[in-house]
């Protein structure tokens, strides 16, 4: 296996009394695709927001276990929170741009950490949009309102976003499930592309999906951890008697 | 085999169906009734003098330049303590204060305050800004009677209080409906909370937070009990303005320390405290018609504001 990149030990999570996450230990790979699959409900959105700890914003929620990227326990209590969702971009399930033209959505994210000038502003404009293959779509009409693009596209430039700000580590939480199956094999493409710079976690309902894009997948069942192996190995060999029923389309 | 009912008379539908309709054409029946009246009587007092000229004659005669320079002011010092206490209590509450029994305590008291009589808030100007401010800031300052004594700065004070809940419960509804969804994604590019609302939160809410302005100056302008005591003059020619100096050049400005004339108020001493109720009747009408003229217009500027901020949204 690759270096690694995100390491999770003995880690819980509880909304108020109720537990979501229970003891998940794993090790997540520098430039690699992990999947999270598993049925609703089963913690892969909140495992996935406890690592930029987007769940911070959600009152009532405690955790304990260790967390850390690169050796750096991400929950001490030392840790700059903005300067590690900084480091550690995410792509939400639906899209969410700002109501404002797609240069704006672009740059939102270099301005608000201190980048001014313009020429800097326009080239992360250009390369992020070139990354996300959707440059030759919108180079004619960056100052249109982003709203106005098909749900497809606009996927994409949530991901140029994230993309803008420089990060290392890119969560895509359930990024195609709302698209339609062309738009769907873009953003697959896309993930292949960013794997050669990037760490990417995905959450995906979708099993082909993670069969087609991840080299490591983790199945998650009512919070608990089942299985962590190659992809490969978990479609075609599962360990565990659950993950082999999931996969396999006998529940879930 | 498929069988098909026949229509059947849906008796009770149509008869709602009517009353509803009934109920809507009354209410239609009585705006244009009360506004025509106002219309068709006021339309022949006004003219160019009657805008702009001072009252006469005992007030039997002449304009009412005056009250309308002292209702434009007014609002407008209203406004300007208003809207920055009102917004900024409503994104406090809205985006920091924590759920607790005493933010309740707290949102269930603004909406009781917009349910309080008017009058109330006239004396409580009248007690609170000046006996006890005003005093207090005279004494303090050296000033002799200066603040402690009803002016124009007190009414807009107290009509400010006043119309704060209406500026609060709008802002909060505005801050509430921008989507969870925007917020995460400025929070997961690493932006800080205050970056998250003043870039992405505020600009959304900005329609709304013009709404609640829009209300506050009609409910402002129209009122006449909350000023009563508070500096509105009975007749007073005088326009509350003082030119202000620097150096040789002089610009006039609003003297929030005089007194000055309102036309609700002014509508209420013509109907009822005049040596002649009947003779000023076409005043009263022509007096109204200007209040209802203003504070449309007040309306459709920010009515105007607002479009402009939501065709920036794509919202249109």
């Amino acid at each position: 296996m690759a270096e690694i990149k995100i390491v999770t030990k003995n880690l819980n999570l509880f909304y108020g009394e109720k537990q979501a996450l229970k003891n998940i230990t794993l090790n997540i790979p520098d430039k690699k695709v992990t999947a999270f699959i598993g049925p609703s409900g089963c913690g892969k959105s909140t495992f996935l927001r406890v690592l930029n700890r987007m769940n911070d914003l959600i009152d009532n929620v405690r955790i304990d276990g260790e967390v850390s990227i690169d050796g750096v326990n991400v929950y001490d209590k030392n840790i700059d929170v903005v300067n590690l969702r900084k480091n550690v971009g995410m792509v939400f399930q639906k899209s969410n741009l700002f109501p404002k033209t797609i240069y704006e959505n672009i740059v939102y994210g270099p301005k608000i950490n201190g980048i001014k000038d313009k020429k800097v502003l326009n080239e992360i404009v250009e390369r992020t949009l070139k990354q996300s293959a959707i440059w030759d779509e919108v180079k004619d009409r960056l100052n249109e309102n982003a709203l106005s693009l098909s749900g497809g596209q606009q996927q994409r430039l949530c991901i140029a976003r994230a993309l803008a700000v420089e990060p290392e580590i890119i969560l895509m939480d359930e990024p195609a499930s709302a698209l339609d199956p062309i738009s769907t094999a873009k953003i697959e493409e896309l993930i292949h592309e960013l794997k050669q710079k990037y760490t990417i976690v995905i959450v995906t309902h979708n099993m082909q999906q993670a069969a087609r894009v991840s080299d490591i997948t983790a199945f998650f069942y009512l919070g608990e951890l089942i299985e962590f192996d190659r992809t490969t190995k978990i479609f075609t060999n599962p360990a565990k008697k659950q993950t082999e029923d999931y996969v396999t389309g006998r529940f879930g | 085999m498929l069988k098909l009912k026949k229509k059947k008379k849906d008796f009770m539908g149509t008869s709602s169906i009517w009353f509803i309709r009934i109920m809507f054409f009354s209410l239609i029946l009585i705006l244009l009734l009360l506004l025509g009246k106002i219309i068709v009587q006021g339309a022949s007092t006004i003219s160019v003098e009657f805008v702009f000229d001072d009252p006469k004659n005992n007030m039997t005669e002449g304009g009412i330049f005056p009250a309308i320079f002292g209702t434009i002011a007014v609002t407008f010092i209203m406004i300007l303590f208003a809207v920055p206490l009102g917004v900024f209590s409503a994104i406090y509450l809205n985006e920091y204060a924590k759920d607790s029994i005493f933010t309740r305590i707290i949102r269930t008291s603004i909406n009781n305050l917009a349910g309080i009589p008017s009058i109330v808030f006239g004396l409580f100007g009248l007690g609170f800004f000046i006996l006890f401010v005003g005093r207090n800031m005279d004494e303090v300052l050296q000033t002799g009677l200066l603040f402690g004594q009803p002016a124009l700065l007190w009414a807009a004070a107290t009509l400010a209080v006043l119309v704060l809940p209406i500026v609060i419960v709008s802002t909060l509804e505005a801050l509430n409906s921008v989507p969870k969804s925007h917020r995460d994604a400025s929070y997961g590019l690493g932006a800080t909370k205050w970056q998250t609302i003043k870039n992405v939160v505020l600009p959304q809410a900005r329609p709304g937070i013009l709404t609640g302005t829009i209300l506050a100056i009609s409910r402002g302008a129209g009122e006449t009990a909350p000023i009563l005591f508070l500096g509105a003059a009975f007749f007073l020619p005088n326009l509350p303005v003082t030119d202000l100096c620097i150096g040789d050049y002089c610009i006039p400005v609003i003297n929030p320390a005089k007194q000055f004339m309102y036309l609700a108020y002014h509508i209420f001493i013509l109907a009822t405290q005049s040596s002649n109720p009947t003779k000023t009747l076409p005043l009263q009408y022509g007096s109204t018609l200007v209040l209802i003229a203003l504070t449309f217009l007040l309306n459709i500027t920010a009515i105007i504001f607002r479009y402009r901020f939501r065709k920036s949204l794509g919202r249109i």
